[in-house]
């Protein structure tokens, strides 16, 4: 350990809520211009820690220090005036202002009775540079890239003179090359003596950005130590507390007849504008056929068009030789359908039900489930139990609302009631977003169990790991078209990553190409 | 579980603090609160009469409340119970007074399920509005009881037979046939305007109850209410659920209108505004807090307030709108749940920062003594 004073030293932090301890005798300690990655799965603890630092709760015991002197962080301001910024998840940017007013919201400089732009802007100018941001200060929040707005979030807190900046999960909305870019600058960043805490759970942004690494396992921080040398492996080991297998193996495809064809679809989204156009896919029993894409680029209308939630302005969508192009929800479930949601919260389930009414969604008006319209509770309690113990649904029982079970857990019955019902197709949109390796790597399993058993299986997902790790072949989708279909064993991330920009296949290869020639 | 303890908490937080705020003033004005409330008791349960009178006033709030209960379930806001029941009673009454001759046993369903009938469409209308075109519940309700309103006296003055009309203002009573009154209960009650109504009204609680935890389509009504999103991917129709579940919130309110008119007035005469119970029977809903045992009580209180108060004047000289202040407080108090709520937790969290200040005391001296081990160790 160094000698030096940590800038932050979190001691012996306990926090429960109730007779819960969501942190348990945590001990956290960050140098200066260092990269600390918090590591823990869903549920570990780090929001916990990371709210106590922040302000936003108190620990049950414990202390705090800053530069070495003990410190009560009661509320959100102390943690401002002691130097903590925090870049969220989910950034919190006014579109229609521009950057420098978004930065200054809150503390504005005012001239006279106007705002005094001119001066703020300067400085985020300056800041900008210093620390390789390039974000233009006059720039619309809505007319720059999810990246920039994310840039805009830390010059936020740079701007109002944070020295330890924390990281909630930041690359989860970003693309591979916009990743790259964010690990850079956190390498800028801690090069001017600014000390980082990021939170994740993926541990190739571990490895690439942290210098040390604290794990943290139900409420407890098992180790710290320096990431050079450590394998992902290990990483994922010692944040699960068992072997983990990260790449579910999977023998070669077997296929069978086309069980999904999608033909020139059109999808227009919520403001009428074509989401979807000219949309044509092919997927057969016994594969899984994996979208690639940056958020927003025809995803969700391309799912919600073929499930029934939204209407399809023209094109076909044919499963087993049969119509269901702009059939009903309920209509294209019973043709064979089974459907994981990309929203969990808000269109997989009932949050305010309980769990075992939760996995009865889809059959309840069907017997066993009913009979004469009249609910049977105690087979509805059957199917629930069965299930919750097939699909390892971990919850205080089934009589639990949904929206009191972790993330984890409430995708995992989704999956456990869509998988059930034993369908020709799975629509699987970002089946593992928000979830930890364990929970992961679970589900990945099931998926290509459900390949294996023939079935056709589409996938959707943001994540260029989960598509390479389940697909059999990968469709990119850009602006609402295929730029490209490619089989999983030819490509590679940045393939990937370059035809999500919209490249088409060839000048994407060509790149590469050259790029290894240089 | 908690969420229905909670609500029983707030209820009953919100009934105290509302006599609590009569007692005070009646003290500022002069009143001896004491026996305020012992006439307002005295003149609920003095007699089987006023017994007879509390059930009485009880039967309608308990059909609108339960109708309010099911539309909000479905996450909406039915403002027009009144006019609902309104249907249902002119309804009745005139289908009652044509038919002279028909046996009772013809007679008495029939004319239950026809004011039911006439609520549930009243009701349906704004559903149907709100399920095809996205228009507010809310305001179609609100402006449907005056269309109702109005529409029920016009009837009454210039559509129904002179035949069936004492005068211009009022109907002829119905008769033996159509009524829902029972001699042995009129007997028990001396003379009170009981019915079969509050039976009836027992009943539909269980219906009701049954039909909205126990059936596919109250499990479907519940799914739509609590996320329309999640129901539609669930192959629900939240636009027929929306038209059922108004039309089953307004059929209870058509038949509280019914028993109105078949048990308790035995007439229909011209109103000069909405009727209350549609709008008491909210309160009610609000105080039962969606559960439908809490309907039950929550009735019983407004119903023992009102008749109590109506006592109150003669043996204790505090003035009748003293209860009217009351019921308001209590709905105030319903509103404010939140209030009580943050008051509650407030109450919480000072308990726990006692027991944490003791725990973190504890936990110092134990701390020290590990800091000093760890430093010896480096």
């Amino acid at each position: 350990m160094t000698e030096s004073t940590p800038v932050i030293e979190m001691r012996h932090i306990v926090k429960k809520f109730g007779d819960f301890a969501a942190n348990d005798d945590i001990n956290l300690q960050v140098q200066q211009g260092e990269i600390h990655a918090l590591l823990g799965e869903n549920g570990a603890g780090k929001s916990t820690l990371m709210n106590i630092l922040t302000g936003l709760l108190q620990p049950t015991s414990g202390e705090i220090l800053i530069n070495g002197q003990q410190v009560s962080v009661d509320s959100p301001s102390k943690s401002d005036a002691l130097g903590i910024g925090m870049v969220h998840q989910h950034f919190m940017l006014i579109d229609a202002f521009t950057v420098t007013e978004n930065i200054i919201l809150g503390s504005e400089v005012t001239k006279g009775l106007s705002l005094d732009t001119k001066s703020a802007a300067k400085k985020i100018q300056a800041l900008s540079e210093q620390y390789g941001l390039q974000v233009d200060p006059y720039a619309k929040i809505s007319d720059i890239s999810v990246g920039q707005q994310q840039r805009v979030e830390i010059l936020k807190t740079l701007y109002r003179g944070a020295d330890i900046l924390i990281f909630d999960e930041p690359t989860a909305v970003l693309t591979p090359q916009e990743i790259d870019e964010l690990i850079t600058i956190l390498h800028n960043l801690a090069k001017e003596g600014k000390s980082i805490i990021l939170i994740t759970h993926k541990l190739d942004e571990i490895r690439a950005a942290a210098d040390t690494v604290t794990v943290i396992r139900a409420g407890k921080s098992i180790d710290t130590f320096p990431v050079a040398g450590v394998s992902s492996q290990a990483l994922a080991d010692l944040m699960v507390g068992r072997e983990v297998s990260f790449k579910t193996t999977k023998a070669d495809a077997v296929t069978g007849e086309t069980v999904l064809s999608i033909d020139n679809l059109e999808v227009h989204d919520a403001r009428g504008v074509a989401a979807v156009k000219d949309f044509s896919l092919a997927v057969k029993a016994g594969e899984i056929v994996g979208i690639a894409g940056i958020d927003g680029n025809g995803q969700t209308e391309l799912i919600q068009g073929i499930t029934g939630l939204t209407k399809v302005q023209s094109g076909r969508v044919v499963l087993q030789g049969q119509e269901i192009t702009n059939k009903k929800p309920r209509q294209i479930t019973e043709a064979g359908v089974g459907h994981i949601p990309e929203d969990r919260l808000r269109f997989g389930m009932e949050v305010e039900m309980t769990l075992s009414e939760n996995l009865a969604l889809q059959t309840y008006y069907k017997s066993p489930l009913s009979r004469h319209g009249v609910l049977q509770t105690d087979e509805m309690d059957k199917l629930a139990n069965q299930l919750v113990k097939e699909f390892d649904v971990r919850s205080a029982g089934i009589q639990v609302l949904a929206g009191s079970m972790s993330g984890g857990n409430q995708q995992k019955a989704v999956i456990a009631r869509e998988l059930n019902r034993d369908n020709e197709l799975v629509i699987a949109a970002q089946p593992t977003r928000g979830l930890d390796v364990g929970a992961i790597e679970y589900i990945h399993q099931r998926l290509i169990a459900q390949r294996n058993a023939g079935k056709a299986v589409l996938v959707v997902s943001f994540e260029l790991d989960e598509i390479l790790n389940l697909s059999d072949r990968i469709a990119v989708i850009n602006a609402g078209k295929i730029v490209g279909i490619v089989d999983a064993k030819d490509t590679n991330k940045q393939e990937l990553g370059l035809l999500m920009t919209g490249m088409s296949l060839s000048d994407a290869r060509a790149a590469l190409k050259e790029e290894v020639d240089a | 579980m908690t969420a229905q303890k909670n609500s029983f908490s707030v209820a009953l937080f919100s009934v105290l603090f509302g006599l609590i705020i009569g007692a005070v003033i009646m003290l500022v004005f002069g009143y001896n609160p004491i026996s305020g409330y012992v006439a307002l008791l005295g003149s609920a349960f003095g007699s089987m009469q006023d017994i007879g009178s509390v059930l009485t006033q009880m039967t309608p709030l308990i059909l609108t409340a339960l109708g309010f209960t099911v539309a909000q379930t479905a996450g909406f806001f039915n403002i027009g119970l009144s006019g609902q029941a309104l249907a249902g009673w002119v309804g009745a009454v005139w289908y009652a007074l044509s038919f002279p001759d028909m046996p009772a046993y013809l007679m008495i369903p029939s004319a239950l399920i026809l004011g039911t009938g006439l609520g549930a469409l009243a009701s349906a209308i704004p559903g149907w509005l709100r399920a095809q075109f996205g228009a507010s519940e809310v305001i179609v309700t609100i402006m449907m009881n005056y269309i109702l309103l109005f529409l029920g006296n016009n009837i009454l003055q210039n559509t129904m037979a002179k035949g069936i009309k004492d005068s211009a203002e009022t109907t002829k009573q119905v008769g033996a046939n159509a009524s829902l009154q029972m001699k042995w209960l009129t007997d028990l009650t001396q003379g009170s305007s009981i019915s079969a109504g509050i039976f009836i009204a027992l009943l539909m609680i269980v219906v009701v109850w049954f039909i909205m935890t126990k059936t596919t389509l109250g499990f479907e009504i519940r799914a739509v209410g609590l996320n329309a999103d999640a129901a539609k991917y669930a192959g629900m129709s939240a636009k027929r659920n929306a038209v059922v579940a108004m039309a089953i919130s307004g059929g209870l309110a058509g038949l509280a209108g019914t028993i109105e008119g078949l048990g308790n007035y035995l007439n229909f005469f011209t109103q000069n505004g909405s009727p209350a119970i549609g709008f008491d029977g909210m309160a009610v809903a609000l105080l039962g807090g969606g559960s439908y045992l809490g309907v039950l009580a929550a009735a019983a209180i407004f119903s023992v307030l009102k008749i109590g108060g109506l006592g109150m004047p003669m043996s204790s000289g505090v003035p009748f709108e003293l209860v009217d202040i009351v019921t308001a407080s209590i709905i105030f108090f319903v509103g404010a749940s939140y209030l009580i709520q943050l008051i509650q937790k407030r109450v919480q969290a000072m308990d726990e920062k006692a027991a944490q200040t003791a725990a973190a005391k504890k936990a110092a001296k134990v701390g020290s003594a590990t800091d000093k081990n760890q430093k010896g160790g480096e």
